[in-house]
């Protein structure tokens, strides 16, 4: 006699809650044969701005933690996704219709993911900084500065990225102190906010990381041209209708945003990724003339 | 004669071996454009001082070609350290005619000779000097093993800086590999003229840099030619955003150098004196034509009084006149058009409510002038706050801790530039910290070196100009990535990797 089993709902994540959409939308999440898996919020414009509005509300003092915090807090991701693992190779396995295997490999490289750019919190900055020697009687540094708020679009494969890809978009984005508003994999959207819910009890402050799933198709152009956005990371945009990815790229020029353009599967880990959301900001202070 | 008048002092033009008429300068040789010929003229007299070629976009086609085969059969062949000689020379050259390039820059700008004998010149020379030693040392510039250049780079440039823009933009690019096509400003092309000339005596292989001169239109034929590989601007926001538009959806690599509305923050414990000094040369350096320039003054309520007198008792001392007089410190405003815009807005801030004063001086009858202004009782709605007048008006705010402060200097969609003046070395340090700007100057204010990143935040652009990272603006990394973290289900092939590198920075 089997017991009863009792079903999760998926919601999104914007500023530390875990709301259901505005819109009070929601989309069927199947498995690759059509098999029902869950309702899922539809996020909506609406949805998009106030995780906009919450990761701003954010971003100053999470850039204000210290790196070796940032570090520690990116670290309890990992810790609390090993002992997790069992409902990610669940999720992961129905929802993109793989081999609990492979499930399984998606989730150790994801943990180890959150590992390697964990160790880069109190490192990239003596990376990619330097003191500077200037022709005159100054005390220069360049350090890197986190460019803000940044939205992103997970990659979008059926397979094989639904969890990686998601965590190999954020992980370089937060680690430098800035925050993410990002779209979760479209199909299977799952374990991106099964993930949400780690990072809420990972010391991750809320707002850091705002989930949102539904249609990137939709939410995209709202996110491209939202004015307080900084950046924009367009690692899953390339699957969206022909070209329309460009369009994004139009929309972020209106204000400046930094630009990452599409790649296929989960973007590798690399210090790249990493600069691509940082600002150098140099200091000049004078020295006395002894 | 009181202490404060001055003989004349003019520099001599007679250094200046002008020509009447100047070329595009493509593939080593002077060729005529296919454009309107157009005078060059003196801001500060209205006297023509040469006609300049003005290409089409056939002619940037041609430069463009020009470019790209000496990138192909020559500069991407060439040693590190031979490329790095050719840019030890150019400094030198630049050196050997420093006086020369400083008057005729002066006459064309209408900037003082002082500044541009003091700072732009030499900074040009230094900018190639730097740039020389980076070019066989590319693997240590922080990319990763065996960085590539990008190819054929297309750069515009502003008025404000004409000969120390270009050596912003061409000693990176070429120490890096890269060939260049250039546009200077269409008001300020007569020190690009000379620069050429330059290149012939340093005897660079032909089409490595060229220069074509023209207005907006001739830029924009430049930067959405499909051969090029990068672009680099330096210019308004406005401009910026219509490059990166054009540049959007193309392999095109990507900086922009763009306006500001710096924020100095003078404290209630600063050497006052010290800060008044680095107010004028803030606002005041160059005519403010500066995107840096310190152009929102943020004085603690308690010091404003002090300050706002001592700063109009030292502008007194100011002399404005003839930009080839060493003793002159205000030239002339670079084009009527610039003129009438700072006209506009002044009106404006006085329309709006805040307080105008001026430096009461007499301004020659021919030219483009215009005296030095501040503005109190200004607020943070007004026009003259937020936006970017790129004239010597100074606009002044006031605050009282240092929470209001940042607050106040980080409300601007810009984030090129900040002051902070303050005896206080902890206080200094936190505020510079939270200043979302990409240059801060500490008790200082307008210093440049190139070693030394300069660039900006938010709407000011991105990417850096200076310093190892604005060689990186010049440079695609062959790879750093993640050792052998476990594979997942995507582990990507070798060439989906590189597919990846294209970041748009």
């Amino acid at each position: 006699m089997s017991r009863l089993t009792v079903p999760k709902t998926y919601k999104l994540a914007i500023g530390g809650a875990f709301p259901r959409s505005e819109s009070g939308r929601t989309y069927v999440v199947t498995t690759p044969k059509g098999e029902f898996l869950a309702n899922a919020s539809l996020a909506s414009r609406k949805d998009a701005r106030d995780a906009v509005v919450a990761a701003r509300a954010a971003q100053a003092k999470w850039a204000g933690a210290t790196a070796y915090n940032r570090g520690q807090v990116l670290y309890r991701i990992a810790e609390l996704l090993e002992g997790r693992r069992a409902q990610f190779v669940d999720e992961i396995s129905r929802s993109e219709g793989v081999s609990a295997a492979a499930a399984g490999a998606q989730v150790d490289a994801t943990i180890d993911l959150w590992v390697w750019y964990a160790g880069w919190a109190d490192k990239y900055a003596q990376v990619v900084g330097n003191g500077n020697p200037v022709a005159g009687p100054y005390f220069n540094l360049s350090v890197p500065d986190p460019t803000g708020v940044v939205a992103a679009i997970a990659p979008q494969e059926r397979e094989g990225v639904s969890l990686l890809g998601l965590a190999a978009v954020v992980a370089p984005i937060v680690l430098t102190g800035n925050t993410v508003v990002v779209v979760a994999n479209e199909d299977a959207p799952l374990s991106a906010i099964s993930l949400a819910e780690v990072l809420a009890t990972s010391d991750v402050p809320g707002g850091v990381v705002n989930v949102l799933t539904g249609s990137p198709a939709e939410l995209a152009p709202w996110l491209a041209s939202h004015a307080d956005v900084n950046a924009l990371d367009l690692a899953g945009a390339g699957v969206l209708a022909s070209g329309s990815w460009v369009d994004l790229q139009l929309a972020a020029a209106e204000t400046l945003k930094r630009v990452l353009p599409p790649v296929s599967g989960a973007p590798v880990p690399s210090l790249d990724r990493i600069t691509a959301f940082v600002e150098t900001k140099t200091v000049w202070h004078t020295k006395a003339m002894l | 004669m009181s202490f404060l008048e001055y003989a004349p002092a003019p520099e001599s033009t007679a250094i200046l071996n002008l020509k009447a008429e100047y070329g595009l300068f493509i593939d080593g040789e002077f060729v005529d454009g296919r454009g309107e010929v157009f005078d060059t003229i003196s801001p500060a007299t209205e006297e023509v001082i040469a006609r300049i070629a003005q290409a089409d976009a056939a002619d940037v086609d041609r430069a463009v070609a020009a470019a790209r085969r000496a990138y192909e059969t020559v500069w991407s062949r060439m040693s590190g350290s031979d490329r790095g000689k050719y840019l030890f020379r150019i400094a030198r050259l630049v050196q050997e005619r420093a006086r020369e390039l400083a008057v005729a820059e002066s006459l064309d700008n209408g900037k003082p000779i002082r500044e541009t004998r003091d700072v732009d010149v030499p900074l040009v020379a230094a900018w190639f000097f730097y740039y020389a030693g980076w070019a066989d040392k590319l693997e240590y510039a922080g990319l990763g093993p065996n960085p590539r250049a990008l190819g054929v780079a297309a750069q515009v440039i502003p008025w404000n800086f004409p000969l120390l823009m270009l050596a912003w933009k061409i000693a990176p690019a070429l120490a890096a590999g890269n060939t260049v096509v250039i546009k200077p400003a269409e008001t300020t092309s007569l020190t690009a003229m000379l620069f050429a000339e330059i290149l012939q005596q340093a005897d660079l292989p032909a089409g490595v840099v060229n220069i074509v001169t023209g207005p907006g239109s001739t830029g924009q034929a430049l930067v959405t030619h499909d051969d090029v590989n990068k672009v680099a601007f330096t210019g308004s926001t406005n401009v910026g955003r219509m490059i990166a538009r054009q540049v959007a959806g193309t392999p095109k690599k990507l900086t922009l150098e763009l306006g500001g509305k710096a924020a100095n923050i003078v404290f209630d414990d600063a050497a006052i004196d010290q800060a008044v000094e680095g107010i004028v040369n803030g606002i005041f350096f160059n005519q403010g034509h500066v995107c840096c320039a310190g152009s929102r003054l943020l004085v603690q309520e308690s010091v404003h009084d002090e300050v706002v007198d001592k700063l109009k008792h030292r502008l007194s001392t100011l002399r404005l006149g003839d930009p080839l007089d060493k003793n002159t410190d205000i030239g002339a405003i670079n084009s009527a058009a610039q003129l009438e815009r700072i006209r506009t807005l002044s009106d404006t801030g006085e329309n709006e409510g805040a307080e105008r004063w001026q430096l009461d001086c007499t301004v020659p009858d021919k030219g483009f002038w215009f005296r030095p202004t501040i503005f109190t009782r200004v607020s943070a709605a007004h026009t003259i706050a937020r936006e970017e007048i790129f004239g010597p008006v100074l606009s002044v705010l006031t605050f009282r801790t240092p929470d209001e402060a940042v607050a106040k200097a980080n409300n601007t969609p810009y984030g090129l530039s900040a002051g902070i003046w303050t005896e206080k070395a902890s206080r200094m340090l936190a505020i510079a910290d939270r200043l979302r700007a990409g240059v801060v100057w500490a008790n200082t204010f307008n210093k440049f070196d190139p070693s030394s990143p300069f660039g900006g935040y938010k709407e000011s652009g991105y990417g850096r100009e200076g310093g190892r990272q604005g060689l990186a603006a010049y440079l695609e990394s062959n790879g750093w990535e993640a050792p052998s973290l476990s594979a997942g289900a995507s582990a990507p092939s070798r060439s989906e990797k590189k597919s990846r590198k294209a970041v748009a920075k």
